[in-house]
């Protein structure tokens, strides 16, 4: 079975077409990525299956149901999205405590206590924590609560932008190696959007390659690994990394 | 005590309430440092306490009349003398804190919540409810305060309610930019994003996400504005349309006293130093607010 559709995938800001014609399916426990330069709509996309980008064209079907333009209530329980920019994506007035506790008084679930307890040991954050602003906690333990936010509704399918990007590199090993377990305990789907290949090799079975808004070849972590490609383009961006990928 | 102390200095808080009131803690020790602040903070204390505690403080009635020694200068019966009805000064000065408070309070409560509701509801949804909103303020904002309060008053009535609620009027619109500006810009950010992604309903997103965060800049305007609501309150007392005779509203007692004003100075002088004073004690404390609560600053 299908996690996510995208069918002819027209998307818009205002009157400027973003991405054109995008086509491709994940599977149920995938973890797919989205490879391209800045500003060719990678970002878009997962906005798009969120709905923060309402308007498109084509079909997009999560868990064979049809995506609405905007933001469901029903559908936040099982997808949710990791931002780019852990220093950004927390509200600043809020502990972890208030934040973890939203979404669950939001989908009016009543074991708070427990949820958010077993939800910060499973991402790898000290129960001391959870009484703190986040202007207290450090990069990569910021990241880790945006994670827990994402999780706490146990959904099964994550959205990722780039959500190493802004972390220095050990940071980043922790938090690929938590994408990686948590992936294995819950068995989660990820669509992950990165510019970063050795992170695609790491972490996701396929990618598809995306450039100015096109969909220009879906290929398999096999394939990136051996630097063998059909387009050229996939081949530039190969180069660009160092040629490399472990 | 140093027990207490440590809890609210734990970095490691262990309860809701512990980190809340840690928070609260920290706020207080950043706004001791601030000396003016300081200043302000005690003006504004012994203005409410001269308020709670006026019949023990005033020497005299704030309106027993004594037409014997009517106008007689500063002297040790009378601290700052008697006005053209004999009635002490002093006294009148003490007693006018309670209406003062009142005023300054009762504005703040209608104006704030309303200004800060509006400016952030336009702000999040944007579009035609935006544009309505501030349309609304945009003809209150360019009438200035005192003549829109004037002709509220003369609608309304004269008297101590009436202005209350003349002022609020004429004051909730600059509130509603503020928190307008504020809501503009952290509406587009990522932990709004996060929230909507939620599935939260609107109302909740614009009361627990972003007002909080406009709270901050509110309050330090409130503190300064109060220094203006006191001027306004004192301005429609002065032209005989705040609170009537005999009550003592310092503005409506320099009213009374600028018959007098070069024979017998103290008469509009002294209600005249009490304004001043509250004025200049809100000005500091909301300038010391805004060093504390500033979010740029404080990282919070």
């Amino acid at each position: 079975m299908n996690a996510i559709e995208l069918n002819e995938l027209d998307i818009f800001y205002g009157d400027t077409q973003i991405t054109d014609n995008i086509s491709f399916d994940i599977k149920q426990g995938e973890s797919f990525a989205l490879v391209g330069e800045s500003g060719s709509g990678k970002s878009t996309i997962l906005k798009a299956i969120m709905g923060l980008a309402p308007k498109w064209n084509g079909s997009i079907k999560v868990n064979n149901v049809a995506r609405s333009h905007g933001i469901d209530y029903d559908f936040a329980a099982q997808c949710q999205m990791v931002f780019q920019d852990p220093y950004g994506s927390l509200h600043p007035r809020k502990t972890v405590d208030a934040t973890l506790s939203e979404p669950l008084t939001i989908h009016r679930i009543s074991d708070q206590n427990e949820r958010i307890e077993q939800v910060m040991q499973s991402v790898g954050l000290d129960l001391s924590f959870r009484f703190r602003y986040p202007h207290q906690l450090s990069g990569g333990q910021r990241q880790r609560v945006v994670i827990a936010r994402a999780l706490i509704l146990e959904p099964k399918i994550l959205l990722l932008d780039e959500p190493t990007s802004a972390l220095d590199v050990s940071v980043q090993a922790e938090i690929l190696n938590l994408f990686k377990k948590l992936r294995k305990e819950r068995g989660l789907t990820y669509l992950m959007v990165t510019h970063n290949l050795p992170v695609v090799s790491f972490l996701c079975d396929r990618l598809a390659v995306i450039k100015a808004g096109k969909l220009v070849e879906v290929t398999g972590v096999e394939q990136l690994r051996q630097g063998n490609f059909k387009h050229a383009y996939t081949q530039e961006l190969y180069a660009a990394s160092g040629g490399v990928i472990s | 005590m140093t027990q207490f102390l440590d809890w609210l200095r734990d970095e490691t808080p262990t309860s809701r309430r512990q980190a809340r009131w840690g928070g609260a803690f920290r706020l207080a020790l950043a706004l001791r440092k601030n000396h003016l602040a300081m200043a302000g903070l005690i003006i504004i204390t012994t203005l409410i306490l001269f308020a709670i505690f006026a019949p023990f403080i005033a020497t005299h009635p704030a309106i027993q009349q004594d037409l014997q020694g009517r106008l007689s200068p500063p002297s040790f019966d009378h601290w700052m003398g008697t006005d053209e009805l004999g009635r002490d000064i002093w006294s009148r000065i003490v007693y006018g804190s309670q209406i003062t408070l009142f005023i300054v309070f009762l504005v703040a409560a209608i104006a704030a919540p309303i200004g800060l509701i509006a400016g952030a509801v336009a702000g999040y949804f944007g579009g035609w409810v935006d544009r309505i909103i501030m349309g609304i303020t945009d003809i209150f904002l360019s009438m200035p305060k005192l003549i829109l309060a004037l002709s509220f008053v003369a609608a309304l009535g004269p008297g101590i309610q009436n202005a209350v609620i003349a002022i609020a009027i004429a004051t909730w619109p600059s509130y509603a930019r503020i928190a307008r500006a504020e809501t503009l810009t952290i509406r587009n950010s990522e932990f709004i994003a996060a929230i909507q992604l939620q599935g939260a309903s609107s109302t909740r997103i614009v009361f627990s996400h972003i007002l909080p965060l406009c709270m901050s800049s509110m309050i330090v305007r409130v503190t300064l504005d109060m220094a203006g609501i006191i001027l306004t309150a004192a301005g429609l007392g002065f032209l005989g349309l705040g609170a009537q005779p005999p009550l003592p509203e310092w503005g409506a007692m320099i009213s009374s006293g600028r018959t007098f004003i070069f024979d017998q100075w103290w008469v509009a002088t002294m209600p005249g130093l009490a304004i001043i004073t509250v004025s200049l004690g809100f000005c500091f404390l909301g300038d010391g607010l805004r060093d504390v609560l500033d979010p740029k600053q404080g990282g919070r």
